[in-house]
């Protein structure tokens, strides 16, 4: 009786395994295909400098993301000495069509983040000229002002939660960093 | 006939109708070992209600004269087992067999006095349940770091995973109630899921035998085991409560138990943890809390010859990840290695943001056996375990509360077993394992995923077999076949496909459709074939002496990052890549253990020697440079390795009150092929503790420990320079340079207190790190960016009912 009982038993528990055991297997188990894109992916960081029709083009451009071929560098032109150019920076996901636009989600967090500029040419000063809502630069427009001839490199890196306000520099800002690329530039 | 001693006897009876007539029945039986069918010398018989006595002979047999017809009770003994009761049927039989049993340990746990171990020449080392209730609120690893060469490798305080002999993950089996765990384990850093308060004893096996549970034990094997309830009617339970100054948290673990006399049984277990931050001792450590919830139900049947187990569990893991690692590049981890103190500093808090971790992982089992007379016992398990891991990390927009990696790993195995214990000086233990897997990478992370979608299918056999050749001397042998079949999908990138790695040339024929854009779907598949096998040797001498040798051979497969991982790996600021190319690992190991087990002076002595060829591991091979900056590109290879150390356990009674104890571990890995150390072992490292328990006095305990790790100073040098934009110079990347020796103390103390008849209180006061030491673990992930943890108060309060 006690004997017949527990192989029901066992028979019981069993079946409750294997109900189980299907249905797990079956739940919301159909993407076989599922193959993210990389929806943060920037491919693209394009600073642009404009002094009336002196248009310059930073461009660092990297379609496969990491991994794959390397980033490629390319500048449109050079800056001409002793000029003020108006600068916008832009950050693209070109792996979508049309292009993602992530310079948005950047200004809609702008609290959180903030582009730093560096460069070691003779002279050249950028400094920004937005701010988030709390009134702290925030770098997507910014205003670059050339002194005399050289050449050099220009380095613009995008921080994520920084301390802010900070003392402009990246390195004592912290937070973790998203965009850094070094263009090389030359004033003539 | 001197192995009868442990015979133990069950009972049978006799009966015949009141309506007396003749008192001349003669009831004739004979005692018979169930298992190999020879006859028991020595059990006693008691006709309980007639006050009458019976031995049985030399043959078993034994007498019973002038019985009447009527209901009569008799109680079989037999040395060192419980006496049991049952009434038969005399009328319709004078003659019978009764089979005894000598297997009673397993089915009570009152008299599990002899040896535990899982098998006879097996090197192993246990924590029991009272270790285990010192650990209610921390983590398996952390529980094991109390046995000599088991170190942890661990990211933080909370996410720790053990390591035996310097290896890890994948190369430890974690047993968990006859289950293997399946849960993500290949990641470094992923803890095991599992609850250590509904372990009633933890076995980690060191030496080879292994081979019941698979081929790939390369380090060891973790054996986390439920108590077996006596037979007999009972309610009981007992309720844990813990509570810690540091991180502010604790635990609360009940549990309650329902035994029959019948055999059957039930037990309900919960658990619930929370911490908030924890703390190093100069400042807090942001976002490094746990909320824990756990429980288990377990419910089955325990009788000699057949009974059954279910047990589910449920373990649902959130483990707060210290904001400040992090980091977005290499530059970033530069500035974190050259600061002294985590880049982000907040007040403490319950509250658990990114980057964090949670999981859940389910695991149900039944198992039912049923024992033959003169054969054996049959085993069949069905087990399944289900395991979600969500990561999140800081993202921007619409994605902030989206995980970057979901994984779900469903695993279901039948094994069949056989244990044959027919034969006096062998037993032969004997079975087929057929597991499936499925790995499921959830869509909609919005990142391409860390591993990919794959099915994995094994199956094994295995034999071995125990042999006592002679009272003092016992050898083992195993040997074990397993056969895997991987098959992935997973999309690459066609620079990788085509150049970086060649694989277009080196498996085409994982191609699996057009080019995408700069993706190529791809179907990878993989089929291995795994011949593991085990020796051991037992050798008693006087004075509680005992030698083990063992030798293993383990063949590990390669895990899915081993062969599939691919992309940024943000606490470590580097690029992660598995190759298709990487074959399977391939150890030879020697492990021997000289032990004295006496309860005035005990030692253990166990050298040991691991040869792995195709030992993988993730080095850096470069640097790429991405939009983020650069990042150096760690990649698996093969090397030729070998691990060698010595485990030592000491202790020693000073006087009643008073005990010492004390444990050394020394361990170095080389990279045979480079010639150079290997990198992650742990250090020397070296432990004492002096004891004092006063068992009238409420068996108050006071004892007071000491741990010291050497520096580790045997590393692969792998540090880098890379170009830093803001300070527009190169700057040294040092990744590889460890931190120096530690020290920590510790006070544990605990006293008894009893109330009504049955019930006790347990109260325990700890201090852990009691000076507050500030120190960095080389085996924390975490090391580049903050101290451990400093002082900690802890307060346990346990009841028994």
């Amino acid at each position: 009786m006690k004997i017949t009982n527990t192989i029901k038993i066992t028979r019981l528990l069993a079946l409750l395994f294997i109900s189980v055991l299907t249905f797990t297997a079956c739940s919301d188990d159909d993407d076989d295909h599922d193959h993210d894109s990389e929806e943060e992916l920037i491919t693209t960081v394009r600073y642009t400098l404009t002094n009336s029709n002196d248009i310059v083009t930073l461009t660092f451009s990297d379609p496969d993301g990491e991994g794959g071929n390397d980033g490629t560098y390319a500048v449109s032109g050079n800056l001409t000495a002793n000029m003020t150019y108006t600068g916008i920076v832009e950050l693209l996901n070109e792996t979508e069509s049309p292009a993602e636009d992530i310079t948005e989600e950047v200004k809609a967090e702008a609290d959180e983040h903030e582009f730093f500029y560096t460069s070691d040419v003779s002279g050249l000063a950028i400094a920004k000229t937005d701010t988030d809502g709390n009134g702290n630069p925030l770098g997507v427009e910014t205003s670059l002002t050339t002194a005399t001839a050289g050449s050099g490199t220009l380095t613009v890196i995008l921080k994520h939660e920084p301390t802010k306000p900070n003392d402009g520099s990246s390195t004592s800002a912290g937070g973790s960093t998203d965009v850094e690329v070094i263009f090389n530039i030359t004033v003539q | 006939m001197q192995r009868l001693i442990f015979l133990c006897a069950i009972l049978y009876c006799i009966s015949t109708d009141t309506t007396a007539q003749d008192c001349n029945i003669t009831f004739k039986g004979r005692i018979i070992d169930f298992h190999d069918k020879t006859p028991i010398f020595g059990a006693s018989i008691v006709v309980l209600n007639l006050n009458r006595y019976a031995t049985s002979n030399i043959d078993g047999v034994f007498k019973i004269n002038n019985l009447c017809k009527g209901k009569i009770i008799i109680e079989v003994k037999h040395i060192s087992c419980e006496t049991k009761q049952i009434t038969i049927d005399i009328d319709k039989k004078i003659n019978k067999d009764i089979y005894l049993e000598h297997h009673l340990e397993e089915l009570n746990e009152v008299i599990l006095k002899a040896n535990t171990k899982t098998e006879q020449s097996s090197i192993e080392q246990s924590i029991k349940k009272a270790v285990i209730e010192q650990f209610t609120d921390k983590s398996l690893g952390d529980a094991l770091k109390t046995i000599s060469g088991v170190s942890a490798l661990s990211t933080g305080n909370s996410i720790v995973k053990p390591m035996i002999h310097g290896l890890h993950s994948s190369r430890l089996l974690i047993i968990n109630n006859n289950v293997r765990m399946y849960d993500q384990e290949w990641g470094d850093e992923h803890a095991p899921n599992i609850d250590i308060n509904a372990s009633d004893r933890i076995d980690v096996i060191k030496g080879a035998n292994t081979l019941k549970y698979g081929s790939d034990a390369i380090g060891g094997l973790i054996l986390l085991r439920p108590k077996k309830y006596a037979i007999k009617d009972s309610l009981f339970g007992s309720t844990l409560a813990s509570f810690n100054s540091n991180g502010l948290g604790g635990n609360l673990n009940s549990e309650i138990i329902k035994t029959y006399n019948s055999g059957y049984y039930t037990k309900i277990q919960m658990n619930y943890r929370q911490f908030g931050d924890f703390q190093a001792p100069n400042y807090n450590l942001t976002n490094s809390g746990i909320k824990s919830l756990n429980g288990s139900v377990q419910f089955g049947y325990n009788s000699f010859e057949k009974g059954f187990d279910a047990y589910y569990s449920y373990v649902n893991n959130q483990f707060g990840i210290l904001q400040s690692s992090h980091i977005g590049n290499v530059n970033d981890l530069v500035n974190a290695i050259n600061s002294q103190q985590p880049r982000v500093l907040e007040d403490f808090s319950y509250t658990i943001n990114v980057p964090k971790q949670s999981i859940v992982h389910h695991l149900g089992k039944i198992e039912a056996y049923k024992r033959y007379k003169g054969f054996g016992k049959l085993t069949v398990q069905y087990d399944f375990q289900i395991n979600r891991r969500k990561e999140f990390d800081l993202r921007r927009g619409d994605l902030k509360n989206t995980p970057v990696i979901d994984l779900r790993l469903f695993t279901t195995s039948i094994q069949p077993n056989l244990q044959i214990d027919y034969f006096d000086d062998l037993k032969i233990n004997t079975g087929l394992l057929f597991r499936y897997q499925q790995n499921d990478a959830i869509s909609g992370t919005g990142t391409s995923p860390l591993i990919p979608d794959f099915d994995k299918f094994d199956a094994g056999i295995y034999a071995i077999g125990n042999y006592n050749l002679s009272e003092t001397t016992e050898i083992s042998a195993g040997f074990r076949y397993d056969f895997s079949d991987i098959n992935a999908r997973k999309e690459y990138n066609v620079t990788d496909w085509q150049e970086t790695y060649n694989y277009d040339e080196l498996f085409p024929e994982f191609e699996n459709g057009e080019i995408m854009g700069t993706d190529i779907p791809t179907n990878p598949r993989f089929t291995y074939h795994n011949i593991s096998a085990s020796l051991g040797l037992s050798k008693k001498f006087d004075n509680n002496m005992q030698l083990l040798a063992n030798y293993g051979l383990a063949s590990r497969v390669p895990n899915p990052s081993e062969l599939f991982s691919d992309g940024l790996h943000h606490s470590a600021a580097r690029i992660e890549t598995g190759l298709l190319t990487i074959s399977k690992e391939i150890a030879n190991k020697f492990v021997l253990s000289l032990e004295k087990n006496n309860s005035d002076f005990g030692f253990i002595i166990s050298p040991y020697y691991k040869h792995i060829a195709g030992f993988i591991q993730l080095i850096p091979i470069g640097i790429t440079t991405t939009i983020r900056g650069a990042f150096p590109v760690w990649e698996y290879n093969q090397v030729k390795a070998q691990i060698f150390g010595i485990d030592i356990d000491v202790n020693k009674k000073i006087s009643d009150n008073f005990s010492y104890s004390g444990s050394l571990s020394l361990l170095q890995g080389d990279n045979l092929t480079d010639d150079i150390p290997l990198i992650h072992m742990p250090a020397a490292n070296f432990s004492n503790r002096v004891s004092y328990v006063n068992a009238n006095l409420n068996q108050l305990t006071i004892s007071l420990s000491q741990k010291t790790s050497l520096q580790q100073k045997r590393y692969p040098d792998y540090n880098f320079f890379t170009y830093n934009a803001t300070l527009q110079e190169n700057v040294f990347v040092d990744i590889s340079s460890t931190p120096s020796n530690y020290s920590l103390f510790g006070l544990h103390t605990s006293a008894v207190f009893k109330f009504f008849n049955k019930g006790s209180l347990k109260l325990e006061f700890n201090i852990e790190n009691m000076f507050n030491v500030s120190y960095r673990e080389h085996l924390n992930r975490l090391r580049y960016f903050t101290d451990d943890l400093g002082r900690n108060y802890n307060l346990k309060l346990k009841i028994n009912y």
